[in-house]
């Protein structure tokens, strides 16, 4: 335990590049997910939903260690940096994708057309029937998915001290290389402790901004 | 006022939606389009506001070609109200009332003042329901307020799509005859959907059916009854005569 201690500000570090990866990550793939999973609710063309949702799915599947290596091979065939936080955060991104942006699409499609059409029989503009009545709705599902993103990003994070982008699991590589506990629990622990405290937290909030409807 | 001139929607099979319809709409009339599920009268319906849009013919209203300006602010010109699943379930009731006036971009006291009328109007009580959710209401109470809200932005005309068809039958009595009254005061130019030829022998000035995407005849009840335009409309009427004759 006094070993542990004795790493504090080490821990603080990794953690906040942890939280600092991890939040990047995540902003940039809700920039992404979320406008394009609108845009795939419009879409008329299943077969581009599937597509998309395919490729996406795809990703998904690969096994997290495999798509850092294939970043990192594709980046040093591209002459682009192969350590750091830019591959790390490629692949933090193309993970956390898939929930983001598929429950964007059905978060929006599972609501009752008849309901969009009302709305736009009463005159509204089809970007008010978006952020009136679309988007509130399916707000509650949207924010579960980028809930879902955030602790698998927390945990997926961890594997991107592998190719020196920081974070926790740069404590925990360390710990296992030279087998010292006191380095795998200072990294085991606090990673481990920021993905409960990430889905307690973004449980509350998912509960915040679901509809009220009141109790009948 | 509400002019329709040869119109016809197809789709992209070739099938006629509608053909052939050509009749009109005065000025605080109401008119009924009866006939049963796919007949066309909801399309027909919805033409008027382009939530569908004619393949070929003219609607025009008090002259002026619907088509020819922005769908929007035909819209708000128009109020709408359709079966149950008409209320937003994240809106308060005042919040459902208000979204036309909102739209139209009417000041705060303006649409608080317009609200609470319109509940009165409807027979529900402003401070009791001003702040619940649709949820929260019968089916009955919530077409009140789709009535009202349909009525919100002082629109000439209103399209209803079957509002009271999903109310047990004491309820929907209930509003089909406060629907009565209130059009005798308020004198706006109604279509009216339903499937229910009671319900349209009750509240249609005049009453159109249709079969097949064709109106077959438009005419007053009494019209309807005594000089019934082809056998179609001879059995159709037919039915509701057998029917009273249960009772008698």
């Amino acid at each position: 335990m006094e070993q542990i201690i004795q790493l504090g500000p080490e821990i603080l570090q990794r953690t906040y590049e942890h939280i600092y990866l991890t939040f990047l990550a995540m902003a940039m793939a809700i920039m992404i997910a979320l406008p394009l999973g609108i845009f795939l609710s419009r879409s008329a063309s299943s077969s581009l939903v599937a597509i998309v949702l395919g490729i996406t799915g795809i990703i998904q599947t690969v096994p997290s260690l495999a798509l850092i290596a294939f970043i990192v091979v594709l980046f040093a065939m591209l002459s682009l940096p192969t350590v750091g936080v830019v591959p790390a955060l490629v692949a933090l991104v193309l993970y956390a994708l898939l929930p983001i942006l598929r429950n964007t699409y059905t978060g929006i499609r599972q609501i009752d057309p008849e309901l969009k059409e009302v709305a736009t029989g009463l005159g509204m503009q089809p970007s008010q029937v978006l952020f009136q009545v679309e988007l509130p709705l399916a707000v509650p599902v949207i924010m579960a998915g980028i809930r879902i993103s955030t602790v698998w990003t927390i945990g997926i994070a961890t594997l991107c001290g592998l190719i020196g982008a920081g974070g926790l699991g740069d404590l925990i590589i360390k710990g296992l290389r030279s087998i010292r506990p006191d380095y795998l629990l200072a990294g085991t622990i606090p990673a481990a402790l920021l993905a409960v405290f990430c889905e307690v937290a973004l449980s509350m909030v998912e509960k915040w901004v679901k509809p009220k409807r009141g109790t009948a | 006022m509400i002019l329709f001139e040869d119109v016809a929607k197809t789709y992209d099979n070739a099938e006629y939606a509608v053909r052939n319809l050509s009749f009109e709409v005065e000025e605080g009339e109401v008119v009924v389009l009866l006939g049963t599920s796919g007949s066309g009268k909801t399309t027909t319906m919805k033409m008027v506001n382009r939530l569908i849009e004619p393949s070929t013919g003219r609607i025009s209203i008090g002259g002026r070609d619907i088509m020819a300006g922005d769908p929007v602010e035909l819209r708000l010109g128009i109020g709408y109200a359709i079966q149950q699943v008409g209320l937003f379930p994240h809106m308060t009731i005042g919040e459902n009332i208000e979204i036309v006036p909102n739209l139209l971009g009417w000041d705060k006291e303006r649409k608080q003042t317009r609200t609470r009328e319109m509940l009165a109007l409807v027979k529900l009580d402003p401070d009791d329901f001003i702040n619940r959710y649709p949820g929260q209401l019968s089916g009955g109470q919530q077409q009140r307020v789709g009535v009202a809200r349909a009525l919100a932005g002082d629109p000439q005309i209103i399209l209803m799509d079957e509002p009271f068809g999903a109310l047990d039958p004491l309820t929907r009595d209930e509003l089909q005859k406060e629907f009565r009254n209130l059009q005798e005061r308020l004198r706006k130019t109604v279509i009216f959907v339903t499937h229910d030829i009671f319900e349209a022998f009750e509240l249609g000035d005049r009453v159109a059916i249709l079969d097949e995407g064709r109106m077959v005849q438009i005419g007053t009840p009494h019209e309807l009854v005594h000089e019934p335009a082809s056998e179609f409309v001879a059995r159709f009427v037919g039915s509701v005569r057998e029917k009273i004759s249960l009772f008698q």
